[in-house]
């Protein structure tokens, strides 16, 4: 029986941890080869690095990033974040990297899920979905370009498409949820998680222990990632597994 | 000096990371005569089974690694690594594996409610006591493949419950394989290798 997974988040720009609100008032707080190594030393399962640096010409900074944590740091990572081709998944990958994460790229050009999937297997090709909800029409519409801009694409329906491309796991951030710390969107992940068979990682709105607890036992996620909580030591991946087994839920 | 047989594969610069990570003297080579002369050999692997063993064919690697086995030399496969230490593969048709621990290598079951591939953290159980299968008892290790070996239960030293059980460690004298990734499972993954590399250096056994 596989354990549940706790996933941290890093905002990788320029070879530093930053964080911010929105990618706005970003604060450098640090090394990734260091922080990676607290979490690990805290027992998180897996890491979540995403690239949020701006010009294209200084990309290759994240797979210097990679090659460094991988050679100190011994558990899955992800990265996401300005995958536009196989050579980009490619030079990550050969850095260290597990598993790439694409999004707005996937959303323009969905055959670069193929793409990925035939090259470098299914299980190294994560498709990171960033969904709101449209009370109009009562479906999850997914956004790219970092939130900034709406799609006609259906969440749920995308989610399929991805994985009959070839995506190995899902990546699913609620919009509504993210920042406001009021738990993950149960609901959004109940309707994916009914219609692929491949894992999906909660991500957006945890604030506290139980939040964990709750996406668990009430959807089929596999993983959950968080970012701010685990950065401003609001909460340590050690109380969340404490918790998540006090509630039943099998981690590692 | 342990080589890790360097064939192009996904995980083989991550084990070598590890090892270097543990002070263990390594080297990724592809050359026969330095694989032959080695004190241990790491088979890595992710990946398809059939695209792994054409490339090791291409390499002329496949009668080095059998002869490397006979003589005693310690080896460990890793992932497709272990699967391809069997007889077969039935991974995209039938293909002929090293046969260097009897077995064949067949799809986990999509029937069970068991999500595949089989991706992440399990635990693993110790079925026959051994000093590499001991570390790993009641210890949760990372996994990812879709295929899984089948062999005598006296190979299995170590297994996981995914439905079926399945062989996560398994061991016929100086072959030895790990279904899951030891460079990706954190300290107890570390500990296993350099559980190998105790069992490099304490090999006691003739070359011919």
């Amino acid at each position: 029986m596989l354990a549940k997974r706790i996933i941290p988040c890093l905002d990788v720009d320029h070879g530093r941890v930053k964080k911010g609100v929105n990618f706005v008032n970003l604060q450098d707080v640090g090394d990734p080869t260091e922080i990676a190594a607290a979490y690990q030393k805290q027992g998180a399962d897996e890491l979540v690095f995403l690239d949020i640096t701006a010009t294209n010409e200084k990309r290759k900074a994240i797979v210097e990033t990679i090659e460094q944590v991988a050679s100190q740091v011994f558990m899955p990572l992800t990265v996401g974040g300005g995958i536009h081709d196989v050579s980009d998944m490619m030079n990550l990958l050969r850095a260290g990297a597990d598993k790439t994460a694409v999004n707005s790229a996937a959303v323009r050009h969905p055959e670069l899920i193929t793409q990925g999937a035939e090259k470098f297997g299914s299980q190294c090709v994560v498709l990171a979905i960033d969904a709101k909800f449209n009370p109009q029409t009562q479906t999850y519409q997914v956004y790219v370009n970092g939130g900034r801009k709406a799609t006609n694409l259906d969440a749920v329906q995308w989610a399929k498409e991805g994985v009959k491309r070839g995506a190995g796991e899902l990546l699913v951030t609620s919009m509504d949820k993210d920042g406001t710390k009021s738990g993950y969107d149960i609901d959004l992940y109940r309707q994916l998680t009914k219609a692929v068979s491949v894992p999906v990682i909660a991500s957006g709105g945890c604030g506290k222990l139980t939040d964990f607890s709750d996406v668990f036992r009430e959807s089929d996620v596999d993983g959950a990632l968080a970012a701010s909580v685990f950065h401003f030591g609001e909460l340590t991946i050690s109380d969340v597994k404490q918790q998540l087994k006090t509630d039943g839920v099998i981690v590692r | 000096m342990i080589i890790v047989i360097d064939y192009d594969t996904g995980n083989t610069r991550n084990v070598k990371k590890a090892l270097d990570f543990l002070g263990v003297e390594n080297k990724l080579s592809a050359d026969p005569q330095e694989i032959t002369n080695a004190d241990g050999v790491i088979l890595p692997g992710v990946g398809a089974f059939k695209k792994a063993i054409d490339a090791l064919n291409e390499r002329q690697l496949i009668p080095v690694i059998q002869q490397v086995a006979k003589q005693g030399t310690p080896m460990l496969g890793i992932c497709l690594g272990m699967q391809l230490l069997f007889d077969r593969s039935l991974e995209f048709g039938d293909t002929t594996g090293l046969s260097l621990i009897k077995g064949d290598v067949i799809p986990i079951p999509t029937n069970l409610g068991v999500k595949v591939p089989h991706m992440g953290w399990d635990l693993n159980q110790v079925a026959h006591s051994d000093p590499i299968a001991d570390i790993f008892d009641q210890q949760f290790s990372y996994f990812v493949h879709s295929f899984y070996v089948k062999t005598s239960a006296d190979k299995v030293l170590v297994t996981t419950d995914y439905g079926v059980q399945i062989p996560s460690i398994v061991r016929q004298n100086n072959v030895i394989g790990m279904q899951f990734h030891p460079e990706k499972s954190g300290q107890v993954g570390l500990n296993g290798l350099t559980k190998f590399k105790e069992m490099v250096e304490n090999a006691d056994y003739s070359r011919n």
